[in-house]
């Protein structure tokens, strides 16, 4: 059972083929003995998952509830919920348990959906690969000894391992669609302010965005459709109705035009990830749409614009934790400057120093305009370019990562080499557009992701091409053959 | 060497919301520490904040009553350091983009002459923690309950010139924050602070000298205080051949001294940046007209009025807008006796100076308007004197009734009566044959006696201008 779809999934719970506690309690099962040899979860929850299966149950036996009701999920662990841990993959909230839960979390129990666990990440959301958790680095399930992506690592690997139905996961560079990609399953990178950051623990504020890794597009349009929508304790949030995803899955893609930006199939990408996205856009042409070469001329530039903008908005997110109030705190303090300086120097790791140090550095006076400034005015020519691209088509298509899931330890001691790898991801957030990854080859035994992006507030467009796509091929059912 | 003083200051005047600037909990004051903070003034994980719109809106009102450009739109940034009283880190604040420009106050110096001081601009932001350092045995503790508290910051102009116009613009400031109703003004629960930038240089000179900024002055008089001591200080330094080094430095009120607290190399880098929590602030034409809808009739305006209206010096009307209160009261007397001057010289005299002893605003007054117009009245019907009016007064004050009760109980009702006037009058001279020899001998000096021996007979209660006129009559017989 476990290998089926949400919308398969609650399909039977309705039918009774099975409840939504044997469906709790397969996937216990499989953490249990799955997970260890993974480590795609840092807290699992079964008291209270197995107690709201329990709860579901009783309404799905009365015949209510909705499409989620009953539906075990997870949440990366930046996400806060009442009662669980909330670490955000790094020891300074090793001891962390939220007294509220984040918006989304709110949303996805008022859905029906149950909660496993918490998903592993880089901490604080600061990485490609995984590897910067406090908790230890997640594995590929597809070839353990590759990385599953980062930072949404942990969700993209539990839901291609089938160890959860789906996952929240968020996406400030692509660490959904990178994941995605790496792991093959969906996921959904959705516009700016469409979901509340509320009690979603901040990176860089002004690209963080919730969002969703399931099997499907169709799975992806469920659970949106329940954690999208304004938030009135989320002033970034934006007021502006919620579409119905799943009514527009079935929407034709005849007649669709593609844009393909030509400064992203040029050098550094590997050719078999090129090989994938060519077959796919022969694929989508052969399916009725149209594709055309596009420019997005100030691609170059986004890496480090994006990175000073990330980075100084982490330095300043990230100096509440400095073990006053919570989190990890020295032994012994002898001052209240060396209380700072310990708790902070052991409760992160060295990539969140690292970005830290950096973002300070870019914010401080006399580099400000240098470096902050030029970086705000870069992200104006990106998104200009986006604008004038889809003044000329529908949608975006093109890589998501230069390269499949690449091994572990391959670039943790490069960080440059690491950052580059989001060329093609980061200046979606910049821009604060809609984008997905969804399932679309392989590449010497490694799944390959095929990057999707929309125009502003586009979620409708993006999730039933991905639908018409994973109607004609199979790669979103093809499952890793995981088995210790 | 002359030395002239420039000074400019920093208000910070808590606004009076009901709850925080960014979050939902209470602003009152006193309560047992960290009661009133909520997950976001905490600074835990996560939470994000909503800007509250009627803090927007007294920001407005005051932006208006300065006469102060209102940008429509302002952005608001993050201060950042580090303080264990901080929760985030950061400060949310406004930098670049405030949403009060340039405005100007007006003051009343004390040679009578009007002085304008321009105001550079006031923006909202968030107030921090209190760290509390006794009771823990060396260590600190923390209270965020005014953690997220709305303030805003008053910046002024370098504009004035002495201690004494700093003190008289801060006051004008507090008057008018109180008066449409932005914030309590209560400098002891900290809700009025001052920051005073202070330098000096020879007369004449045009460039500014070096500044030092005099941090949280909690009094109007400290703040004069500390104003005058610095310019001392600094002059000084000065003649003594040194050099004024910019800092920060602290008022001690019991030595009576300020006291460098850093210097600007140890001063933060705050490294400002636009908050990405929270959106521009759009302020369009509709808030403003429905910010202002309520405001009152301004100091300034009133005491405009008061002065052509009521006949007033600008001194008298400006003492009788200290508040809108004071002025309320003032227009009530003045208009329920119909004479407006009579009427100021009482509330700014006697009533001003029984306020003052006891330490009450006009709202406490145990005297209300329409008992001050009474005892007035009674004045001018001649009922009682001048100077049996103030007995009067104290009598009112002390609770023992309106002036007719006073007057009846304690019989000063005034000798009006030529006749009963005239009889003492005749018995006084008769039984101070030589005093009025010399009186009509030309001694004219001995005529004050006469008065005195009279106003004794009859207690006071001899109306005084009969009493001079009878006597004349009587003495040029």
């Amino acid at each position: 059972m476990h290998h089926k779809t949400i919308a398969e999934l609650a399909a039977c719970l309705r039918r009774g083929e099975f409840t939504s506690t044997d469906l709790t309690r397969r996937y216990l099962a499989r953490i249990e003995c799955l997970d260890p040899h993974l480590n795609s979860y840092i807290s699992v929850d079964p008291e209270g998952a197995l107690a709201a299966a329990g709860r579901a149950d009783v309404r799905l036996g009365r015949g209510e509830g909705g499409p989620l009701t009953g539906i075990p999920i997870a949440h990366k662990d930046i996400f806060c919920t009442q009662g669980i841990k909330t670490s955000c993959g790094s020891r300074m909230l090793d001891s962390f348990i939220a007294p509220y839960n984040a918006t989304v979390v709110e949303r996805l129990e008022q859905a029906g959906a149950l909660v496993l666990g918490k998903t592993n990440m880089d901490e604080f959301a600061m990485g490609s690969s995984n590897e910067t958790s406090f908790y230890g680095p997640v594995r590929n399930p597809w070839d353990v000894r590759r990385v599953p992506g980062g930072s949404s690592g942990g969700s993209a690997a539990a839901v291609a391992a089938r160890l959860c139905a789906a996952a929240t996961g968020t996406d400030t560079g692509g660490s959904i669609r990178q994941p995605a990609s790496f792991c093959g399953v969906t996921g959904i990178k959705p516009t700016y302010g469409r979901v509340s950051r509320y009690g979603m623990i901040a990176y860089g504020s002004s690209l963080d965005q919730g969002g969703v890794i399931a099997r499907t597009a169709e799975d992806c349009a469920l659970i949106l459709q329940a954690m999208a929508g304004f938030d009135p304790r989320d002033s970034t949030s934006v007021e502006r109705p919620v579409p119905d995803y799943s009514a527009g899955l079935d929407t034709d893609i005849v007649g669709l035009c593609i844009g393909v930006p030509e400064e992203w199939l040029g050098t550094g990408l590997d050719p078999g990830v090129s090989a994938v996205v060519t077959a796919a856009l022969t694929r989508f042409e052969a399916m009725g749409a149209r594709v055309e070469q596009i420019r997005l001329p100030h691609s170059p530039l986004c890496v480090a614009g994006y990175y000073v903008i990330a980075m100084s908005e982490a330095s300043s997110n990230l100096a509440r934790y400095d073990g006053v109030r919570f989190g990890h705190r020295c032994r012994d303090p002898a001052d209240l400057t060396d209380l700072y300086r310990r708790s902070r120097a052991e409760g992160f790791g060295t990539e969140v120093k690292r970005r830290i140090m950096i973002g300070t550095y870019a914010l401080s006076a006399g580099y400000y305009d240098a470096y902050y400034l030029k970086a705000q005015k870069i992200r104006r020519l990106i998104a200009d370019d986006f604008r004038r691209a889809f003044e000329q088509v529908d949608v975006i298509m093109g890589p998501v990562a230069p390269t499949p899931a690449f091994p572990l330890g391959a670039k943790i001691d490069d960080p440059v080499r690491m950052y580059l790898g989001d060329i093609y991801t980061l200046s979606l957030n910049l821009a604060g557009l809609p984008g997905m990854s969804i399932p679309a080859g392989f590449s010497a035994d490694l799944p390959v992701g095929l990057q999707l992006i929309g125009d502003y507030w586009d979620e409708t467009r993006l999730l039933a091409i991905a639908h018409q796509w994973q109607q004609t091929t199979d790669w979103h059912r093809t499952a890793p053959d995981f088995e210790p | 060497m002359q030395w002239e003083t420039v000074i400019g200051l920093e208000i910070h005047t808590q606004l009076a919301t009901k709850s925080k600037i960014f979050s939902g909990a209470p602003t009152d004051f006193g309560a047992v520490p960290n009661t009133r903070a909520c997950a976001v003034d905490l600074g835990l994980p996560g939470v994000l904040p909503v800007l509250n719109e009627e803090a927007v809106t007294l920001a407005v009102r005051f932006g208006k009553a300065i006469e102060a450009e209102i940008a429509e739109r302002s952005i608001f940034a993050r201060k950042n350091y580090f303080y264990p009283d901080l929760p985030k880190g950061y400060q949310i604040s406004q930098y670049e983009l405030p949403v009060v420009g340039k405005g100007r106050v007006r003051i009343l110096l004390d040679d009578g002459a009007i002085k304008e001081i321009g105001v550079t601009r006031a923006h909202l932001e968030e107030d921090a923690g209190k760290s509390l350092h006794e009771d823990f045995h060396g260590l600190t503790g923390i209270d965020l309950n005014r953690a997220g508290t709305p303030l805003l910051e008053i910046v002024s102009e370098p504009d004035m010139r002495s201690p004494e116009e700093a003190v008289a613009y801060a006051r004008k400031i507090h008057r008018i924050v109180r008066w449409i109703g932005v914030s309590d003004g209560n400098m002891q629960e900290g809700s009025f602070r001052v920051d005073a930038n202070v330098s000096v240089r020879p007369q004449g000179e045009a460039k500014l000298g070096t500044r030092t900024e005099i941090k949280n002055i909690n009094s109007f008089r400290f703040l004069e205080r500390a104003i005058r001591f610095e310019v001392e200080r600094q002059i000084d330094v000065i003649e003594g051949g040194g050099q004024v080094v910019q800092e920060t430095r602290l008022y001690d009120a019991d030595q009576g001294e300020t006291r460098s607290m850093r210097t600007k190399e140890e001063a933060n880098d705050y490294r400002y940046f636009p908050d990405p929590d929270l959106l521009p602030l759009v302020i369009d034409a509709d808030f403003i007209e429905r910010a202002t809808q309520v405001m009152p009739e301004l100091p300034d305006a009133r005491r405009r009025r008061f002065r052509d209206q009521y006949g007033l010096s600008d001194y008298d009307a400006d003492l009788l807008t200290l508040s809108r209160e004071l002025g309320d009261y003032y227009e009530r007397v003045a208009q329920d006796t119909g004479d407006p001057k009579l009427a100021a010289n009482w509330v700014n005299g006697e009533l001003a100076a029984a306020l003052n002893k006891a330490g009450l605003e006009i709202g406490a007054s145990p005297v209300s308007a329409p008992m001050l117009a009474g005892l007035i009245k009674r004045i001018q019907d001649r009922t009682i004197s001048g100077k049996l009016a103030k007995q009067v007064f104290e009598a009112i004050w002390n609770g023992e009734g309106d002036a007719d009760a006073v007057i009846a109980a304690r019989g000063l009702k005034q000798i009006t009566d030529a006749g009963a006037i005239e009889a003492v009058i005749e018995d006084i001279l008769a039984t101070n044959p030589a005093q009025v020899e010399q009186y009509r001998g030309g001694k004219e000096k001995v005529f004050g006696f006469f008065v005195g021996q009279v106003m004794q007979a009859t207690k006071g209660k001899a109306n005084p201008q009969q009493v001079n006129a009878l006597l004349k009559e009587k003495l040029r017989a």
